[in-house]
């Protein structure tokens, strides 16, 4: 009796080992800025650690789950990237018809590479990176529902996580830096506004389509010059908007045709249209050997006059080497089409050993036009190298 | 042929190994082609039925210096009634690549589907399929060489009986159907008793020998399917080398087409 019991034991504690696990990175990130910066007391070299700490726990026939991921950041040299973040912590559950959500989560929409416009259920963590993929976790209730004609899902997101904010001494900055204090929002419950989000999504054959809906406080803030104590600063002021969106894509061969658009309706203003298109070819074993070379075009437009990707062009390609490090490198030039701004990226990244890898990304901003949404960053051109180490 | 019969003057020992001749050509093909494509629906038959199985899987890789890394993964599969299986590859090591999940859904026909769940970004992207020729994550099996083997992907052709490691073999030559294949034949060693195979070389796009696949340590698995613990690919002109290490295998585990979605494809761990 007493060996199974002990065989039991080790059986589930097996079983277990696979069920539930923390897991993680810490990275260690240089920055080396090319220009001297515009702003006192900017630095042209900082250094960083950040850390990533993820906990899940499968349970009851693995129909129900609990995940905790946090995230934090400590910049040598300024103050305006120090933060942490609770990215998840949530707990599921799938019943026979449908699947629910209560708690705070990470949740990416869209296809395109160079803009993310469908991607509108979480807020940006605005001093992790310029390119808008790094995310606040978002608090939510959400069920979605999966049948043979396609996937719905429905968010209620329980209050609006608002962007993080670089400081006066960080790069990357805009000119004027943003005033927390001074935030204000269209909606009388403010922060506390529970918005509404819906996605409808379906793979038919080689198209792979979304349908999105959003209705609450807009994750993209409008920017108002204040003056605090005689100095100017940025009031950020959140609307309430309403987005109607699409995203596409055909996988044909070695052709991918991608698309995304959206039309967003303020509740005060008139509304406009954003859309981001374009296609990707991969060159399947570049000339006999293993590595695959891709390239893409991506056309950006918005109604707007002073957005980002008003009226731009990217083009991009995209080299992997299928090797045992997993070489990657992916480079892109967006160029404004009503002037001369260019924006120019590279990224690579390579595993060293089993726990650890390198990513590094060079950042250009040239020939920027004073009129253009990137003229802040106009001497900000700047190469980062991250080191990560798992565990 | 027919005339045969009619001849009255041979004895019945005679006509009855004509017969079993005449039949057992008639059960194997008259062609070459015939008889090469039902070895090949014999083979794919006895392994209808698992419904579902789930394995981990480590990969070891090799170069010529006899340097090796080790890469960690689980799969899952899911037989479909009139198309070819669903499957997905959730990776845990190297830790970098962690979480990170492959899905694809064979086709009897035409290209597969496939999508690549990226933990880091929360991101499902659809990738195209006709990446079949090059390698799976560094490693010298293709992507082809790991999906599933569907009779329709290849036209076949019966070669010669051999034996091999002490087993009695059918080879068989195929070819693959799809243009956007790595190669242009492959041949295979088929154990004439279990109807599983044992061997397969792969000849590269110029017809030169490129690589050579040895299954080995096959068990049975509910008194029927059978699945091997060790495959060994050697490159012949890169002299790197690739082991996959099958185990704990299980089947008819209980998974359903809504295992194998998108959705579910973003909550692998």
């Amino acid at each position: 009796v007493k060996k199974s019991i002990v065989f039991s034991t080790l059986l589930l504690a097996g079983v277990y080992s696979f069920a539930s696990e923390i897991t993680g990175y810490i990275g260690l990130e240089g920055r080396g800025f090319l220009d001297n910066p515009i702003h006192e007391n900017q630095k042209n070299n900082s250094l960083s650690t950040s850390l990533s700490l993820e906990y899940f726990h499968d349970f009851e026939d693995d129909n129900e789950r609990i995940v905790a991921t946090g995230y934090a950041r400590k910049d040598s040299s300024t103050d305006g990237r120090d933060h942490f973040d609770i990215s998840e912590l949530y707990w599921w559950k799938g019943y026979d018809d449908f699947e629910l959500y209560i708690g705070v989560r990470k949740v990416f929409w869209g296809v395109t590479e160079t803009s993310h416009l469908v991607d509108v259920i979480n807020s940006s963590d605005s001093v992790e990176n310029i390119d808008g993929e790094d995310k606040l976790g978002q608090p939510m209730v959400s069920l979605l529902y999966e049948q043979d004609w396609g996937t719905v899902e429905l968010f209620s997101l329980t209050g609006f996580r608002e962007p993080t904010y670089l400081g006066a001494n960080d790069r990357l900055r805009s000119e004027l830096i943003v005033e927390k204090d001074l935030t204000t929002y269209e909606s009388s419950q403010e922060e506390k506004h529970i918005d509404f989000a819906a996605r409808y999504s379906h793979v038919l054959g080689d198209l792979d389509l979304g349908l999105i809906y959003f209705n609450g406080t807009s994750r993209e803030a409008e920017y108002n010059k204040k003056s605090v104590e005689g100095k100017d600063v940025l009031a950020a002021h959140y609307n309430q908007v309403e987005i109607f969106g699409t995203d596409i894509q055909l996988t044909k061969g070695d052709y991918l045709w991608k698309l995304e658009a959206t039309h967003t309706k303020p509740k005060s203003d008139s509304s406009y249209f954003s859309q981001v298109g374009g296609l990707e070819y991969t060159f399947v074993g570049l000339a006999n050997s293993d590595a695959d070379l891709g390239i893409f075009m991506e056309y950006q437009f918005d109604e707007r006059d002073h957005a980002f990707g008003q009226n731009d062009l990217a083009l991009g390609t995209r080299l992997v080497l299928n090797d045992t490090q997993s070489t990657e490198f992916i480079g892109a030039v967006t160029q404004d089409l009503d002037n001369k701004t260019k924006f120019i990226s590279l990224e690579a990244t390579r595993r060293l050993t089993d726990t650890w890898s390198i990513e590094s990304e060079l950042r250009v901003f040239t020939s920027v036009d004073s009129d253009d949404s990137l003229y802040d960053l106009r001497e900000d051109d700047y190469l980062q190298v991250l080191f990560k180490r798992y565990f | 042929m027919l005339s045969l019969h009619q001849n009255k003057k041979i004895t019945s020992p005679v006509i009855t190994a004509l017969l079993v001749g005449l039949l057992s050509s008639f059960a194997f093909g008259s062609t070459p082609e015939e008889r090469g494509l039902e070895i090949a629906i014999e083979v794919d038959k006895r392994d209808n039925g698992y419904n579902d199985s789930t394995s981990t899987l480590e990969m070891i890789l090799g170069n010529k210096y006899g340097e090796s890394t080790t890469r960690t993964m689980r799969n899952k599969t899911l037989e479909q009634p009139d198309d070819g299986d669903k499957s997905q590859i959730t990776f845990d090591n190297p830790r970098d690549v962690k979480g990170t999940s492959f899905l694809s859904y064979t086709h009897k026909k035409g290209s597969d589907d496939q999508w690549l769940y990226l933990p880091g970004l929360k991101r499902v992207k659809r990738i195209s399929s006709s990446n079949k020729s090059g390698p799976f994550m560094g490693s010298e099996f293709a992507f082809e060489d790991i999906s599933s083997q569907e009779v329709e992907k290849y036209t076949y052709k019966y070669l010669k009986e051999e034996t091999l490691n002490g087993r009695d073999t059918y080879v068989l030559e195929r070819d693959p159907v799809d243009p956007k294949s790595g190669y242009t034949k492959q041949n295979v060693w088929i154990d004439k008793e279990r109807y599983i195979a044992m061997k397969i070389d792969f000849y590269d796009r110029k017809s030169s020998l490129l690589k050579t696949l040895t299954i080995t340590d096959y068990k049975q698995y509910l008194d029927k399917f059978w699945r091997a613990d060790k495959w060994e690919m050697v490159n012949h002109q890169t002299g790197k080398t690739t082991i996959l290490n099958y185990s704990k295998w299980n089947f008819k585990t209980g998974l359903k087409d809504k295992h194998f979605t998108k959705n579910s494809l973003k909550r692998s761990r």
